[in-house]
């Protein structure tokens, strides 16, 4: 069966992240997010690709959220409450508990202050969030009795999860938005090595590389602290969370080394609570920040308080948090209108932004006007400074993931088409791995993994577990050569374990098919086998130096001593016998089992190999003990002496006679 | 598969001690000690004056001893029990005796259920022959270090006062000479288990044995060797306790300890996750504990066992589920806390303080609440104290765990509440953690009447026994121990007393009428149950048999799959050729690749290409051959061939020889299992080889 992803949203561009992947008849939705860019009908992903009928809950099994950004969750109120889809939802702890506070802000927003109609209602988005099941990293969680999934830390922000989803012997990773690179606040991306046949990535920053972060920090602390000394504002619109904490806990710090005094505001509300939820939530954030809880909370935020409308206009020096991050409106807009006319202030933008926001506008350029309506103009005198850390992976990190992961096949969403293009490229040519990059409502079909389900016995798997130690000595010469061409020390002895494992396999009407050992064919399964041996028969007349036979007896059970011995320094005519157990033509002719029958109450059998044409001299050699009460036989090749390695079943293992 | 239990453990506190052979892993289930057996120890002295008390005791003991001497034909009186007969020694604590018996090298995983599972554990782990891997719950990993790293601060006490002499005590005639009921604790009921003492680790070897703790979220998978995989499952008992599940090829196995279905803190007991297991090992002896109340149990299940066989298999599971859920138990639970509250309330305001040295987490947070509540509400400004070496640690750590708690209190986060007060009351002033309860900060804060949480509820170490001593003459006072404690002994060194004392009960496991319900819906194949148990469960018409195990004692479980699943990677299979055999109606075919063993699954793949065919077997034919087939065969050779018989003595060493005159000479010699040609010509061979091969299947 084929995995199939149909890609609703974030397919060749960035915002409203939506893909539908069905597994094996599964079907999960992976991120249910909105585009910030539209305000018409676009701004959804198409549901009615899904189902025409709109009988959402049916076609879907469960809907799987990363994190709390609302190009990743923005639709969803809207697409349980009026779509009407009633099935499961999940999502990280973190993600349920601050979803409802992007929620309604946005909510907010839209409606009270730029007078849309409203998609969902707060009670929308309470009902909602009852509908989700929160989950903890790592957690395997059992959706139905087939559909397995479980979260990875991806360290976007707090609470973002990669997830893993596993139907059968199908799986993949959808990784949502990820960082490889620790920063202030949250750890790097995490997983574990799994056998995947897709993992469907972001690709925002396909072609971009980053260098340390730790320069641009201080950039960004150096650009705030002259603002201040110079007594101007300092405005950062953020997102309510993620960015406002990070940036606030650099700040926090540096306040503290440089013993600033000069206020840290937060607007209101919203921002506030979001750092409540970062207390409680610190486990969720990087080994660093986590290790101070007990002493002190690193969001316990010494020089922050929260900000008033009135403070606006209030002189002195300050930095303030305001939302939204795009100053595409609210509270955020209307500080910006305030202090962008004047030469002392100062604007931080955020790293990403959509094509038609102000803050867009001020980066592409540097305006001395900014047209806001039809007819309202801001003067735009102040310093802007544009902030270049992202919570995003570079392509670095993409590659890193994808190498690591080594996926069948790879997806990028969530990116820039040219700069996909160039990353597939890249993908497919260094690591040999499929990548497509599917444009919105595309479904792509991408083959998948099925075993066939055997069971199997103890006896064959422990001959499979069997180690199969080759040591090979690399010779001087070699080495030095290597060593020079290659400048490293290779190793004097290499040690190869190839096992292969072989077994039968047997399948009966009504019964799982079954791998057995060869040896237990019969007791297992009652199948008789047959052996079929070539002989050769010719006389042999053969005196038989001392030391054979010193060596022989010494090796002989002490059960033979009993016997009668053949007396020393005798000549034995005796008959050979030769015996080949065959495996195909070739074979036959090599392997020769002798038998010399002597006197004396024994039989000793020898099995070996040799080669018959040029190199009579090789061959390994097997030997056996068969006792019988009235003869021994010991066994040679057929004249010529050569006896490599002789090994005496019952007895020990003995060493070459020549 | 093989269990033996090692320990039943007793109430909470002690949880039950077994080990598993598990596809030849042996598999420790906690490691607890007995904590309660600290009360043959007398607890620290306060003052100048006790010290030369304690001299009297030793006084007192030769009086007794030269008592006995006296006597020494006669028969041995017994001492009376009082506070003098308590041992004036540094504690020692007593570990699982049996197992010791186990050669410490030899046990591959450790799996903790809760945190006072794991206080033996660096006794364990500071064996240098240790090499096992240890399992535990996050949350359950950082209560339990935070407990072990209390306790050796609390027993630091008691070295600096007596000095480096530790088994001073462990002295025959003085242990011959305690008071009978001192001595069943030192030998245990059967008097085995005096080898089980030992000193308490040092806070070095804490920290050694938590970095070889391996901590897992709930339903996290872990993966030990290749083979086992283990997860974690809330049981709801107190945070981070869990039951086991474990996946193995020969089957799953289900370790259930003390569950909660409707947990009042932590995270409720996730049964549906252990549903259609192999094998329950069922370990929740709270039911024993609470012995008297057997009478109640065991009219119920019986009836309810008659019940259920009219009905249908659905019907069953969601009548079992709602008994199971059922909100009894909870309500029962809360009602305590109130009875407690109502009951400190009034002890406060007739002036006295209330004193509650109760170790379980969920309780105290539980306490801690609803104090704040009452006190808020009759507008009393009544200080809490909580005393403890890791106070702050585990306040703090209780507020950023919210994954870790029932719903409820999920839902107060998600509604925008913090998890607790307790940081705002931090803030105010209504509560105050400190380190020790001579902390100067403390001295300058105190004041009664208040409420004070402290360890330890063995009433023998920490801070309790100093504030117990400082209260226990106040009659408006309350000290709040738990029922399982033997509180006679318990409170002997404070005696004569006048303090209040409640003693309570909490929910600590399954009543045995849910344990039955639980195994209907699980429907496990085979149930491991305790045998201490049995007289209480009515037998069931059940699908799984039982088996019943007492402490010790080695029961074997035949593996409940006798082969491994095998999954077989398309690429491999679609190269695989079968051939129907002609004596069955069965397909064959020779199987070659490599075996992956991943996440406790077998896979056989391609494998390398040079590697799979530089190694092969011989050919495999399978089937027999007769003469006649045979004569048949190498005559439409154009051979010519005569057969004879020969028969072996007594019939068994049966053969055929057949002798080919044409092309060339050669003898065949066809026994049942074995066809042997002798002949010169490589060629002829060949062809009677061929013709050999045309009777049988080649593999």
């Amino acid at each position: 069966m084929d995995i199939e992803c149909l890609v609703l949203g974030a397919g060749q561009e960035v915002g409203k992240s939506c893909v539908v992947v069905t597994i094996n008849g599964k079907r999960i939705m992976f991120d249910c997010g909105m585009h910030m860019g539209y305000l018409d009908h676009q701004r959804y992903p198409d549901f009615s690709m899904i189902s025409k009928s709109g009988e959402f809950t049916d076609s879907l099994t469960c809907i799987i959220i990363t994190h709390f950004h609302l190009d990743h969750i923005g639709a969803l109120p809207y697409f349980t409450e009026v779509c009407g889809y009633n099935g499961p939802i999940y999502m990280t702890y973190p993600t349920k508990a601050l979803a409802p506070l992007m929620l309604e802000d946005y909510r907010k927003v839209m409606v009270d202050r730029r007078g849309e109609e409203e998609q969902f209602s707060s009670e929308h988005i309470v009902k909602c969030m009852k509908k989700v099941t929160a989950v903890d990293l790592k957690q395997t969680i059992q959706v139905d009795e087939d559909l397995q999934i479980r979260a990875y830390y991806a360290g976007h922000v707090l609470g973002a999860a990669m997830f893993y989803a596993k139907v059968g012997d199908a799986a993949i990773v959808y990784t949502g938005d990820y960082n490889m690179t620790p920063d202030r606040h949250l750890g790097a991306a995490q997983i574990d090595r799994l056998q995947l046949d897709v993992v469907i990535t972001e690709s925002t920053y396909a072609t971009t590389y980053r260098d340390s972060k730790y320069a641009k920090e201080r950039e960004f602390l150096k650009a705030v602290h002259k603002c201040v000394a110079g007594g101007g504002k300092v405005l950062i619109p953020t997102f309510a969370l993620g960015r406002a904490q990070e940036l606030c806990m650099l700040l926090d710090d540096y306040w503290e080394r440089m013993n600033l005094k000069v206020p840290i505001y937060f607007s209101a509300g919203l921002t506030i609570q979001a750092n409540m939820y970062y207390k409680i939530f610190i486990n969720w954030t990087s080994k660093k920040v986590k290790d101070t809880y007990a002493t002190r909370n690193a969001f316990d935020f010494k020089n922050v308080c929260s900000f008033d409308r009135s403070m606006i206009n209030a002189p002195g020096p300050c930095v303030l948090f305001a939302t939204p991050g795009m100053i595409s409106g609210g509270f955020s807009l209307e500080v910006f209108r305030q202090w962008a006319p004047h030469e002392g202030n100062l604007v931080m933008l955020p790293g990403f932004h959509i094509k038609i926001s102000i803050s867009c506008c001020l980066c592409s350029k540097t305006p001395t006007q900014i047209r806001l309506d039809q007819d309202v103009f801001i003067d735009v005198r102040c310093q802007i400074h544009q902030l270049s850390f992202s919570p995003h992976t570079d392509a670095k990190g993409i590659m890193d993931l994808v190498k690591f992961l080594s996926p069948k096949h790879v997806v990028l969403v969530h990116g820039e088409k040219p700069k996909m293009a160039a990353l597939k490229e890249k993908i497919q040519s260094e690591l040999g791995i499929k990548c497509y990059y599917p444009a919105n409502n595309e479904n792509l079909c991408i083959p998948s993994t099925h075993h066939v389900k055997a069971v199997a016995s103890d006896a064959f798997l422990q001959s499979c577990l069997c180690p199969n130690f080759k040591f090979l000595e690399t010779s001087s010469e070699q080495d030095s050569e290597l060593a020079i061409t290659h400048n490293i020390a290779m190793p004097q002895l290499q040690v190869y374990d190839d096992r292969v494992c072989e077994g039968v396999l047997t399948l009966q009407r009504d019964q799982n098919p079954k791998v057995v050992n060869h040896n237990e064919l019969m007791s297992a399964l009652g199948i008789k086998t047959h052996e079929v041996k070539l002989a050769q028969c010719c006389e042999v007349s053969r005196e038989f130096p001392d030391y054979r036979h010193e060596h022989i007896y010494s090796n002989m059970p002490p059960l033979l001593l009993k016997g009668k011995m053949p007396s020393q320094n005798t000549s034995h005519t005796v008959n050979s016998c030769c015996t080949s157990s065959m495996a195909g033509e070739e074979l036959a002719a090599k392997t020769t089992t002798a038998r010399w029958k002597l006197g004396g109450g024994f039989e000793l059998e020898l099995r070996f190999e040799y080669e018959i044409g040029g190199g009579a001299e090789r061959g390994e050699m097997e030997a056996r003990w068969w006792v019988f009460w009235d003869e021994v036989v010991l066994v040679e090749d057929g004249g010529q002496p050569v006896v490599w390695g002789l090994e005496v079943a019952g007895g020990g293992k003995g060493d070459d006679g020549t | 598969m093989e269990l033996t239990c090692l320990s039943e453990g007793k109430g909470f506190y002690f949880p039950p001690c077994h080990i598993m052979d598990i596809c030849g892993f042996r598999v420790l289930f906690d490691c607890p000690m007995d904590l309660s057996s600290l009360a043959i120890f007398s607890p620290l002295p306060v003052d100048a004056n006790a010290i030369s008390n304690d001299e009297n005791i030793s006084g007192s003991c030769h009086k007794y001893a030269d008592l006995e001497l006296n006597e020494d034909k006669g028969q041995k009186i017994d001492k009376p029990l009082d506070a003098n007969s308590l041992i004036c020694a540094e504690p020692q604590y007593k570990t699982i005796t049996n197992l010791l018996l186990w050669n410490v090298s030899f046990i591959d995983v450790v799996l903790i259920s809760r945190p006072m599972g794991m206080l033996g554990l660096p006794f364990l782990t500071r064996n240098k022959d240790f090499i096992a891997k240890v399992y535990v719950t996050e949350a359950a990993a950082k209560i339990g270090q935070l407990m072990m790293e209390d306790l050796v601060v609390m027993h630091e006490e008691f070295r600096q006062f007596y000095g480096p002499d530790a088994r001073k005590w462990m002295n025959w005639e003085e242990i011959e000479l305690l008071p009978l009921e001192l001595r069943q604790i030192v030998f245990g009921a059967d008097g085995t288990e005096f080898g089980g003492w030992v000193s308490l680790y040092s806070a070095a070897d804490v920290k050694a044995c938590m970095l070889k703790v391996d901590s897992l979220k709930y339903a996290e998978e872990a993966c030990y060797n290749g083979t086992l995989i283990l997860k974690a499952f809330s049981s709801g008992l107190d945070i981070g306790t869990c039951n086991w599940s474990i996946t193995s090829p020969k089957g799953s196995i289900a370790y259930i300890s003390n569950s909660i279905f409707s947990s009042a803190t932590a995270m409720s007991c996730n049964y549906e996750a252990l549903q259609r297991t192999d094998v329950i090992v069922y370990s929740d002896f709270s039911s024993s504990d609470a012995a008297n109340k057997f009478d109640d149990d065991n009219n119920c299940p019986g009836a309810a066992g008659n019940n259920f066989s009219n009905l249908s298999d659905d019907d069953v599971n969601s009548k079992a589920r709602t008994t199971l859920l059922d909100a009894d138990e909870y309500l029962e639970e809360m009602a305590k806390l109130d009875f407690i509250c109502s009951c400190s309330m009034d002890c406060i305001n007739s002036g006295g303080s209330v004193l509650i040295p109760i170790g379980r987490l969920g309780i105290v947070l539980q306490l801690l609440e609803r104090f704040a509540l009452c006190l808020a509400s009759e507008n009393a400004k009544v200080p809490i104290f909580v005393i403890s070496s890791v106070a702050e640690e585990l306040m703090a750590f209780t507020n950023i765990i919210p994954e870790w708690f029932c719903e409820q209190w999920q839902d107060r986060l998600y509604s925008g509440q913090p998890l607790f007060s307790h940081k705002e009351m931090l803030k105010d002033g209504r509560l105050y953690l400190f380190p020790a309860i001579h902390s100067l900060e403390l001295l300058t804060i105190w004041q009664e009447p208040c409420f004070v949480f402290c360890p330890h509820w063995s009433l023998r170490l920490g801070p309790v026994t100093h504030l117990l001593r400082r209260w226990c003459g106040d009659p408006n006072s309350l000290l709040v121990v738990e029922e399982g404690v033997d509180v006679n002994l318990a409170l002997l060194p404070f005696k004569p007393m006048a303090i209040k004392v409640l003693q309570c009960s909490f929910l600590s496991g399954m009543k045995l009428q849910k344990s039955q319900q639980l195994l209907k819906i699980l429907q496990p194949r085979h149930v491991l149950f305790p045998e201490k148990l049995r007289q209480h469960i009515s037998p069931l018409e059940t699908s799984f048999s039982f088996d019943y195990y007492s402490e010790n004692k080695t029961i074997h479980i035949s593996n409940p799959k006798e082969d491994s699943e095998l999954d077989i990677e398309v690429e491999l299979a679609r190269r695989l050729q079968y051939t129907t055999l002609k004596q069955k109606d069965i397909n064959i075919l020779r199987l070659k690749g490599e075996l992956v063993v991943e996440r406790g699954r077998y896979r056989l793949s391609l494998g390398n290409e040079q590697v799979m065919s530089s190694q092969t077997r011989p050919m495999l034919h399978i089937g027999g051959v007769y003469s006649n087939d045979l004569l048949m065969a190498l005559q439409k050779m154009g051979m010519k061939a005569t057969v004879e018989e020969i028969t072996g003595v007594g019939g068994s060493d049966n053969a055929s020889i057949i002798h080919v005159l044409e092309p060339s000479k050669a003898v065949i010699e066809v026994r049942e299992a074995q066809t042997l040609i002798s002949n010169g010509d490589e060629n002829v061979a060949t062809l009677i080889s061929q013709a050999v091969y045309s009777l049988l299947d080649c593999v």
